[in-house]
């Protein structure tokens, strides 16, 4: 074994050389970015540095924000949630009906957004049971979940808007302190308790390490499925908040209340350094992604991009930074599925 | 020999049938306590199936395992670690995005995590009571990807010690291939870590190394088709007589079948490589006769494997010129480069070299899709044609020609990779990236023979190593690289092949 040195070794020092705080460089990364695009658009537009348009980001980051917490979790398994919308279109029916409003005589207030928000984490809920129990990869269940929130959401609506008259609930999209909405208050908190989660609970951890390395979690005597699936649900009861925060927004139940949401979340996720490949980032990271997009948005607003072309300018814009954000962890050779 | 005691440990008849194969076939042995027991047994002997029944991730069909004299039922790894059984697995268990604290605890955090919610103090303190134990200096608080790979294997042995905290019973502790990746001085460390764990413990040890088992066992048990062929005394037992009970047949010289070494200093230039530059190596430049085995020895960092993917086409080069039989290669992509004649099998024989699910055949015969199609559609039976043919050359090991080459044992499985190259009409070319690894005595002979024959028939072989040992035998000429240059070229030819000091000496 003279030469012992030469071929095991490659092994270890490749497994070295893998991440060691690639999350951190990442994370530094984005933010540097963000930074860059705040000093450029605050430089080029008198406008983009007005107080006035600095609160008004603030506040129309605050539903992404709380979704994008939540679909962090799930990013984390090494998942995929693709039924933001649907969720996000049952839980803004269903908080509209219950709390004062005009076709229901409920009139349950912070109990009506509670259970809204409740049925958020069943929603999520079912789509990590059916991922787990029936082992059907997460794409596909929540496909289907989307399809039975939408589902849900028309029901519920049955062709009658049901306008939100509770005044509370109103005011999370009017009241102000400081300049900004209650709802950004809400996101704010909403933000905390996630990164709580994720840093000081079994589910969170847990997520952490089921997207770092499935089998050796399972080994371990980890009961991986029955986290998988509480982590989906905590996703969902994000969703669920989120779905609150833009029915008080746009005044009443709307079956539409998600539209874009999920490709937004799940954008500023990767844009923040949450892989899809599960195990890396965390919301904080997501966090920075979600400002990076709604600072990019905002500018092209300011631009004067035609309302008409938005969409699609967005759209480029997010598979560009995306692109940005995971170039220099990409490799030539991997598969890319 | 130690007195012989109560055995901790008991495994009776145990037998373990998988379809087409008897894994484990009325196997029989014991552990006793603070002992350490050698297993050895070439791939395919039943030592993974063995230690799979022993961490209760496998029912047996039939056979006891006792406990303390009781017998048990395990019922998966967090049980069987419940019982006092634990394991440090081959491929490094370790969640490489967490801290050391939590994968130490991962699953038992006892009151490192109350009522779901973590208290990271307590964490930290329990994980320091585990690497105490093994005198480690590890911060529980990192992150276990910032570690070595040395680190990572204590941390490994800290976490198998928390099941002293959850069984009252002495654990018995299993080690699977722990040297395979670890380099001489980390070696020593893990003997030293290893007498310090059988003052607590019983350690079963498994290991292809011999002179490493022979070292550190006090006893062992020698495997073969699933049953215990002997027990030896370490003591007064050499590698060769060891060797020879392994592979149940005389181990004679001809291991490398240098014999079948022929001489190709007539034979026209095959492969040209001059002036090669990629990423990691600087100019390169080097040739290969048809019917020449070229080892390309090296450190890591010299810039080898990287010649190899560029020669493969996997990694662009961005100066230089590659001639194959006088014609210049232009290798933009793998396939340009399988369409050329050259054929690559890559070290990382699970991830790069086969596709786990798929059928043996498929596995053959991927590369060359093209012998077995009519027009655009394939024939399936060509396809089974071939691929039968080439079993029967190569003397694979399967079930049948639609098994999932996955469950097939490592050196059957670089057996259908070496033959899919052979497959192709008019290979010329093939690139061997360390095709020994991880394969028991008898395969790496029987790959030595492939690659005589691939030789002979005029094909020019670029061989990457393990150990100089096997390049030199395996080689008419070995090229040094160092820094990303060629800086020795020592002819090894047959009857006469040099010391591999003389090798050595260039690479460092």
């Amino acid at each position: 074994m003279s030469a012992s040195s030469e071929g095991p070794t490659a092994v270890a020092r490749v497994r070295e050389r893998r991440p060691r705080g690639a999350d951190v460089v990442h994370a530094y990364a984005s933010l540097a970015a963000l930074f860059a695009m705040v000093v450029v658009f605050s430089a080029l537009s008198p406008q983009f540095r007005s107080v006035d348009n600095l609160t008004s980001m603030v506040d129309s980051a605050a539903v992404l924000a709380v979704v994008t917490v939540g679909i962090t979790f799930v990013l984390m398994l090494g998942a995929i949630d693709l039924s933001v919308e649907g969720v996000i279109a049952a839980c803004s029916l269903a908080v509209a009906l219950l709390v004062a409003n005009t076709r229901t005589g409920f009139d349950l207030g912070v109990a009506g957004v509670g259970l809204a928000i409740l049925l958020g984490a069943g929603f999520g809920l079912l789509s990590g049971l059916l991922s787990t129990l029936l082992r059907i990869p997460s794409f596909m269940t929540t496909l289907g979940v989307y399809a039975i929130g939408l589902g849900v959401a028309t029901l519920l609506f049955a062709g009658v808007r049901p306008v939100v008259e509770d005044p509370w609930l109103n005011g999370w999209a009017s009241d102000r302190f400081l300049g900004l909405t209650l709802a950004s208050y809400i996101a704010a908190g909403a933000v905390l308790v996630g990164w709580l989660i994720q840093r000081y609970t079994r589910v969170g951890r847990y997520a952490f390490a089921i997207g770092g390395a499935e089998d050796i979690t399972r080994l371990s005597g980890v009961p991986v499925a029955r986290y998988k699936a509480i982590a989906f649900a905590v996703a969902g009861a994000f969703y669920g908040l989120g779905a609150v925060m833009a029915t008080s927004q746009l005044g009443s139940g709307v079956v539409e209340a998600g539209t874009g949401l999920n490709f937004a979340a799940i954008a500023a996720a990767v844009i923040g350094g949450t892989m899809l490949a599960g195990g890396r980032g965390g919301v904080l990271q997501s966090m920075i992604g979600v400002l990076v997009l709604t600072v990019l948005l905002n500018g092209l607003i300011l631009a004067g991009v035609s309302p008409y072309a938005q969409r699609a300018v967005h759209g480029v814009i997010v598979v560009a930074a995306v692109v940005a954000a995971t170039w220099p962890v990409r490799h030539r050779l991997g598969v890319v599925k | 020999m130690s007195t012989p005691q109560a055995p901790v440990l008991a495994v009776e008849g145990l037998t373990k049938r998988y379809p087409g194969v008897t894994a484990l076939d009325g196997m029989s042995f014991e552990v006793r306590p603070h002992e350490v027991v050698g297993l050895v047994g070439e791939n395919g002997a039943g030592k993974s199936t063995l230690l799979k029944t022993l961490i209760g991730q496998v029912r047996p069909d039939e056979g006891k395992i006792r406990l303390q004299g009781e017998p048990v039922t395990l019922r998966g790894v967090a049980h069987a670690g419940s019982q006092g059984i634990g394991m440090v697995f081959q491929e490094q268990s370790l969640v490489p995005n967490i801290t050391v604290a939590e994968n130490i605890l991962l699953g038992a955090e006892r009151e490192g995590v109350r009522t779901g919610v973590y208290r990271w103090g307590a964490m930290k303190a329990l994980a320091q009571q585990q690497l105490d134990k093994i005198g480690s200096s590890i911060d529980p608080g990192a992150r276990t990807d910032t570690l070595t790979f040395a680190q990572r294997q204590m941390v490994e042995v800290a976490k198998v010690l928390t099941i002293e905290e959850r069984t009252t019973v002495e654990p018995v502790i299993l080690l699977d291939e722990p040297t395979s990746v670890l380099e001489r001085r980390e070696i020593a460390t893990l003997f030293k870590q290893i007498e310090r764990l059988r003052q607590r413990a019983s350690v079963v040890f498994v290991s292809h190394r011999l002179e490493e088992v022979l070292e550190v066992s006090d006893r062992i048990y020698v495997l073969r088709n699933g049953q215990v062929v002997a027990e030896v005394d370490p003591h007064d037992t050499s590698p060769a007589d060891l060797h020879r009970l392994l592979i149940g047949r005389e181990s004679d010289g001809g291991h490398y079948h240098e014999d079948a070494q022929e001489p190709c200093d007539e034979a026209p230039l095959r492969l040209r490589v001059e002036d090669l530059m990629t990423a990691g190596c600087r100019s390169v430049t080097f040739d290969i006769r048809a019917g020449e085995v070229l080892g390309v020895a090296g450190v890591q960092g010299s810039g080898r494997e990287e010649v190899c993917r560029a020669l493969f086409g996997a990694t662009r080069f961005s100066r230089g010129r590659v001639t194959l039989d006088d014609r210049r290669l232009r290798l933009r992509s793998p396939r340009a480069a399988v369409r050329a004649g050259v054929g690559y099998v890559p070290s990382q024989r699970r991830t790069d070299g086969i596709v786990p699910p798929m059928s043996v055949a498929a596995n053959m015969s991927m590369a060359y899709v093209g012998e077995i199609c009519r027009g655009p559609l394939l024939q399936g039976k060509r396809e089974r044609g071939l691929v039968d043919r080439w079993i029967e050359r190569l003397g694979i090991k399967t079930p049948s020609t639609t098994t999932a080459i996955g469950t097939l044992s490592g050196g059957n499985q670089q057996k259908v990779v070496l033959g899919r190259w052979m497959v192709g009409e008019d290979l010329r070319l093939l690139i061997l990236d360390h095709p020994t690894r991880g394969l028991d005595v008898g395969a790496k002979s029987d790959v030595y023979a492939l690659i005589r024959d691939l030789a002979s028939a005029g094909c020019a072989v670029l061989l990457l190593s393990d150990t100089l040992e096997e390049m030199i035998a395996l080689s008419h000429r070995v090229v040094v690289m160092k820094d990303g240059e060629v800086v020795k070229t020592v002819d090894t030819p047959r009857g006469a092949k040099p010391d591999p000091v003389v090798i050595l000496e260039e690479m460092v």
